[in-house]
């Protein structure tokens, strides 16, 4: 898995690619909540999971958990790219029911204003 | 006779080994005519019972065994993942949606299971270990036949 992280006024631009298992989850997790500690001026999350093949529970936790950080301050999480797979294993696990999802990071960009 | 072909791989509970568990258990598969949408929900099946063995059975000791084993019977795909980790106390409240003992952690394992298999068995023992059974049955579609 590769993470790719980017700052875009008050939004956590994510793109991730590869797989997101058990494997790698407490790597994102400790990735995305440096990002989070050391900006207390973001309030958003955009992840982009247009590079990624596969994602389970281990990887959708590391998402919910970051949900949970975000909303409490009134932020937002915004999905972008989600092939069929894993979008199928997104909108089972009622991720989809909570987070928004966007055709393109700049629509999504555009919602986290 | 009845042709079974079957497989058994024992593998340390290490993380870096779900994705090797899921990708055996995914080839293996392939010797039925699953759709590649078949296999690919085998595989997230797969990964969370393993997943579950590392976290829950095995509390994350990277020292201990793991099971997986593959049998194919009747165009039906039987695969058991086992552990001898420190077992379910209560499989019932275990098998509930968004249950789960880490606040990190969605609790879907099982429920993923269920969703992408046929039948799910779960078998645990306290300090015994857990053997989680899931099958899945090849359904090919009908062919039309062709006129002569």
């Amino acid at each position: 898995m590769d993470i790719h992280i980017e700052v875009k006024e008050k939004t956590l631009l994510v793109r991730l690619t590869g797989e997101i298992d058990l494997a790698v989850a407490d790597t994102l997790r400790k990735s995305l909540e440096q990002e989070l500690d050391s900006n207390h001026l973001i309030i958003n999350l955009i992840i982009n999971l247009t590079g990624v093949t596969y994602i389970d529970s281990s990887g959708l936790g590391v998402i919910l958990g970051r949900y949970r950080r975000v909303s409490k301050y009134g932020g937002r999480v915004f999905i972008v790219g989600a092939c069929a797979q894993v979008r199928k294993v997104l909108d089972l696990s009622g991720l989809l029911n909570i987070m928004k999802e966007c055709p393109s990071e700049a629509s999504a960009l555009d919602l986290a204003v | 006779m009845e042709s079974v072909n079957r497989i058994k791989i024992e593998f340390s509970s290490l993380p870096a080994n779900v994705s090797f568990a899921r990708v055996a258990a995914g080839a293996f598969a392939t010797q039925l005519d699953f759709t590649l949408n078949d296999i690919e929900e085998l595989k997230v099946a797969v990964s969370e019972a393993v997943t579950n063995s590392i976290i829950h059975g095995y509390q994350n000791d990277p020292g201990k065994t793991i099971e997986l084993s593959a049998e194919i019977r009747c165009e039906t795909l039987v695969l058991a993942v086992e552990d001898r980790g420190i077992g379910i106390d209560d499989i019932e409240k275990a098998l509930q949606p968004a249950y789960s003992t880490d606040p990190e952690r969605m609790g879907l394992g099982f429920a993923f299971m269920q969703s992408f298999s046929d039948s799910l068995d779960v078998q645990s023992l306290p300090g015994k270990g857990t053997r989680v059974i899931m099958t899945k049955a090849c359904r090919k579609e009908a062919t039309p036949r062709q006129g002569h």
